[in-house]
């Protein structure tokens, strides 16, 4: 089956402004009738609660933490792309639009990226009306940077902490709707599933973390906010309850998941340093604007790196790609440091690590500049590992950050279950196979501020309006079946816990469809994968009881879901015999090693139709097409 | 290079918000230097669920030291001795073999536990609710740059903006006062021209929730400075107080 984005007709510039014309609109009086429940209060989550009670709606908001500050957008680093073109270099909306396109490796859709541009200067002017903290040239007005994979200087910033500032924004604006009673705020409280009436998304089913209980909740729209699945592979940025589990069932009662396969592995993290690690730390993307990266030119070479002379290190990106050197595009660089710790050449206790040397930069700028440039990076890093790099290279390697896939969407953030919105890293819309730096930041605020609040609308005056109540049959046996998943998980009472089967689920995929896959390689992981799920329903140990404050509970049914997650996400790579942007396929790759698209073949959303346990899933293609764009080979000449 | 070494912990166990509450101890052995403090939790809790026992509940999150969501009293100080560290930031390395470590939940009047050291902190967001925002509704604003703000003011009001609302102020003093969190917030928004217009409300409102909430009133201890980790200066509380002072005197706002 083709799907159909809904892209308005007419010019590229005119659509969304034409879109919010022809849009529906819900009369102010009434829409104090509608309730709306988002689940997730990152960036996207807590922007479009806010923003839809602002409106009048009233407002269900959950997460699963202690309160909605916490979601883990508090943690992106880096800064947030605009089209303000403040500092007169050149910038304009359509740039903004077609370097993202570019860096998406041609795999989003054209119309939901160049509305992404167009919004991402309201959205700048919004956060400062907030109080947001960015940072400020002398003169009192905004400061500009530059960031990877643009010409030019769009990155706003506040420090190195710009996700943070911006999230507690959305935060402080979700909570003045709390205290006038817009907002319900549901802590501690995790969807287990999505309850449909009449094909519509009406309800979800939570389980009260304190106390165990199931709780039925019902409106008249649901909105998805939950983020990415990078977690899959246990190892990644993320952090430790981020999670794949709302989306996943909402694929599980027929939510399209679209390419899944499409993850971004971020090259500069601090590297794992030993079997107990439980996540690993993003270096920014910044750092290699000075740092050299190198490793010993001789395989086993377990000498300090001061001992190691010039002549007996390889640069290897300085040698391999001459005229980008240590600036390569995040995929190539990651790659390239697998590669070489798969050639022994890797360094640190566990050998798999790469040197990022500020040695040069220091002797070049001094350390005063360096420092201020990337002060508390340096100081994170020596917290983690103990060593200071001004003085010895710091040791990186690649790590999985960041999830291009996710439920499909229509132009109105719509899955193809009506009622159903999905917005932030939780969809899959804007970012095609690769991500660009301060673009995730830019595309939850967009979707939650300026796009959500609108479409929506369009919506709730289309859809049949229900009479809902939660003692309804639909309700009824969605609680009953997530009772008895929850009592199923603590009844094994095996010999294995869900963090062992939860890391050994990880380094499958790491291993078999990281940074470079194969055909093969992705064949015997979904094998694996398949007896260790097996193994899983025989063998965890769950401790404690379901109605108590259980944490081990918690994470066997998000290992559950990502267990079963992980094959979709193998399908979809195997499926996709191309290679382009985050998704590599040794099979299809350039003379250079670059990632090698057919256009012809490839140039769709594969989105996925779950048909039942056992059964593959059907795909369904959205045809993208460009006809504002050229599609080109991403070269780094 | 990596050591590995064993450790005594005595760790606070409580069912529940009515449950009185005990120590108990466990021995961490063979904890490599290189984990950071709750890894060497989870291996602790990994050995506790394979023996059939309740591991032992803590918050956290990102394991980065930006959520404010992991916390723990050790050995008497939050977050641990290690200035501007949160305890998912504290590594192993601080330790030496053969330590013992006395682990409990920051203890406040205001911070119900509701199992072993996890707390209650939502009367810090019951702060927020009643003034920590700016009253803007999404869509109407200016061009970012129309109000330049001096380069000096914006610095501080990051300084300020720093809190991750951790609670770990509220832990370290002895009047459990909230004062630091409070005027971390109303400074960030005090020193911006755009937090101008509510100033006076705010920073009375805020301090009345505070009150209500049970949090105690600050007597200038400075504890809170020492422990934040994020190393929020009490210079803010000042501002806090002129603030309401001058809401208090200056203003119409009772």
């Amino acid at each position: 089956m083709l799907l159909d984005g809904k892209v308005p007709a007419g010019s590229l510039k005119d659509k969304w402004d034409r879109h919010r014309f022809e849009l529906k609109l819900v009369n102010p009086a009434n829409k104090r009738k509608f309730d709306i429940i988002v689940v997730g209060t990152g960036l996207a989550g807590g922007s479009a609660a806010a923003t839809l009670a602002e409106l009048g709606y009233n407002v269900k908001s959950f997460c699963f933490q202690d309160s909605p500050r916490r979601a883990h957008s508090i943690a992106a680093q880096g800064g947030i792309n605009a089209a303000k073109n403040y500092p007169n270099d050149g910038d304009s909306i359509w740039r903004l639009f077609y370097d993202t396109i570019k860096g998406g490796d041609f795999r989003a859709r054209e119309a939901n990226v160049y509305r992404l541009a167009q919004v991402s200067n309201n959205i700048i002017d919004h956060c400062v009306a907030q109080g947001i903290p960015f940072a400020r040239e002398y003169g009192g007005l905004l400061a500009n940077r530059s960031f990877g994979g643009a010409q030019v200087s769009r990155t706003f910033y506040a420090r190195g902490q710009t996700g943070q500032q911006l999230l507690l924004g959305a935060y402080s604006s979700l909570m003045r709707q709390v205290a006038m009673g817009k907002v319900t705020m549901y802590p501690r409280r995790e969807m287990l599933d999505l309850v449909l009436v009449k094909g519509h998304a009406k309800g979800i089913v939570v389980r009260n973390l304190i106390n165990g209980q199931l709780e039925r909740h019902a409106a008249d729209a649901v909105v998805l906010a939950t983020g990415g699945y990078g977690n899959v592979f246990f190892l990644s940025t993320n952090a430790m309850g981020s999670n794949v589990t709302a989306a996943y069932r909402a694929y599980l009662k027929g939510a399209f998941f679209a390419n899944p396969c499409f993850t971004q592995i971020h090259p500069t993290c601090i590297p794992v340093h030993g079997t107990y690690q439980s996540k690993l730390t993003l270096m920014s993307e910044s750092l290699r604007n000075d740092g050299r990266v190198w490793v010993p030119k001789k395989p086993g070479d377990t000498r300090p790196p001061h001992q190691i002379p010039e002549s007996e290190r390889d640069y290897y990106l300085e040698r391999k790609y001459p005229s980008f050197g240590n600036l390569v595009p995040r995929d190539v660089a990651s790659r390239n440091a697998k590669a070489q710790c798969d050639e022994n050449k890797g360094v640190g206790d566990t050998r798999l690590a790469v040197y990022l040397d500020f040695e040069d930069a220091i002797k070049r700028d001094g350390k005063d500049v360096i420092a201020r440039k990337y002060g508390n990076l340096f100081q994170m890093y020596e917290k983690i590992t103990g060593e200071d790099p001004y003085t010895t290279p710091m040791m990186i390697y690649p790590a999985v950050h960041y999830t291009m896939g996710g439920l499909w969407v229509d132009y109105n953030l719509m899955s193809n279950v009506p009622g159903l919105f999905v917005i932030g890293e939780a969809n899959f819309s804007d970012h095609g196979a690769n991500r660009l730096g301060a673009s995730a930041l830019m595309q939850g605020l967009a979707d939650g501020y300026f796009v959500l609040p609108y479409t929506i609308g369009g919506y709730l005056t289309s859809a049949p309006k229900l009479d809902l109540n939660t003692s309804q049959a639909e309700f009824e046996a969605s609680e009953k079946a997530t009772r008895e998943r929850v009592d199923k998980l603590l009844g094994i009472q095996g010999k294995r816990t869900v963090d062992d089967f939860h890391r050994h689920l990880g380094l499958i995929l790491w291993d078999h469809c990281g940074m470079s896959r194969n055909n093969a390689g992705l064949e015997k992981a979904r094998g694996m994968i398949q007896e260790l799920r097996d193994e899983f329903w025989k063998n965890v140990k769950v401790p404690g009881s379901a109605a108590d404050f259980n944490q081990s509970l918690e994470r066997a049914g998000r290992v559950a879901d990502f267990l079963e997650f992980a094959e979709l996400l193998l399908d979809d790579a195997l499926a996709r015999q191309e290679s382009c942007g985050g998704h590599f396929n040794e099979a299809y790759q350039t003379e250079e090693n670059e990632a090698l698209r057919n256009d012809e073949d490839f140039c769709h959303v594969a989105a996925w139709e779950f048909k039942g346990h056992g059964q593959a899933p059907e795909l369904h293609k959205e045809p993208l097409t460009f006809e504002n764009v050229q599609l080109t080979q991403r070269s780094y000449k | 290079m990596s050591k590995s070494i064993h450790l005594t912990l005595k760790v606070w166990r409580q069912k529940g918000p009515q449950d009185k509450g005990y120590f108990e101890t466990h021995q961490a052995n063979d904890i490599s230097t290189e984990m950071s403090f709750l890894e060497m939790l989870d291996v602790v809790n990994e050995q506790l669920s394979l023996e059939g026992k309740e591991p032992i509940a803590f918050d956290n999150d990102c394991r980065e030291g930006i959520c404010g969501m992991c916390g723990a009293v050790i050995n008497g100080r939050p977050h641990g001795a290690l200035k501007g560290t949160t305890l998912c930031q504290l590594h192993m390395r601080h330790f030496k073999d053969g330590d013992v470590i006395a682990i409990e939940p920051f203890r406040a009047m205001a911070f119900k536990v509701i199992k072993d050291l996890v707390v209650d902190r939502s009367p810090l967001e019951k702060i927020i609710q009643a003034g920590g925002y700016i009253s803007v509704t999404t869509g109407g604003a200016q061009d970012a740059n129309a109000i330049p703000v001096p380069q000096e003011k914006a610095e501080l009001a990051m300084d300020a903006a720093q809190c991750i609302g951790c609670g770990a102020c509220v832990a370290a003093c002895p009047n459990a006062s909230a004062m630091l969190f409070a005027s971390a917030k109303i400074s960030q928004m005090a020193l911006l021209p755009q937090g101008r217009p509510e100033a006076a409300r705010r920073a009375i409102a805020m301090v009345r929730e505070m009150d209500a909430q049970g949090f105690g009133n600050c007597s200038n201890e400075t504890e809170c400075e020492a422990e934040c980790p994020k190393e929020i200066s009490i210079t803010n509380i000042a501002r806090l107080n002129r603030e309401f002072f001058k809401a208090h005197f200056g203003s119409s706002i009772k």
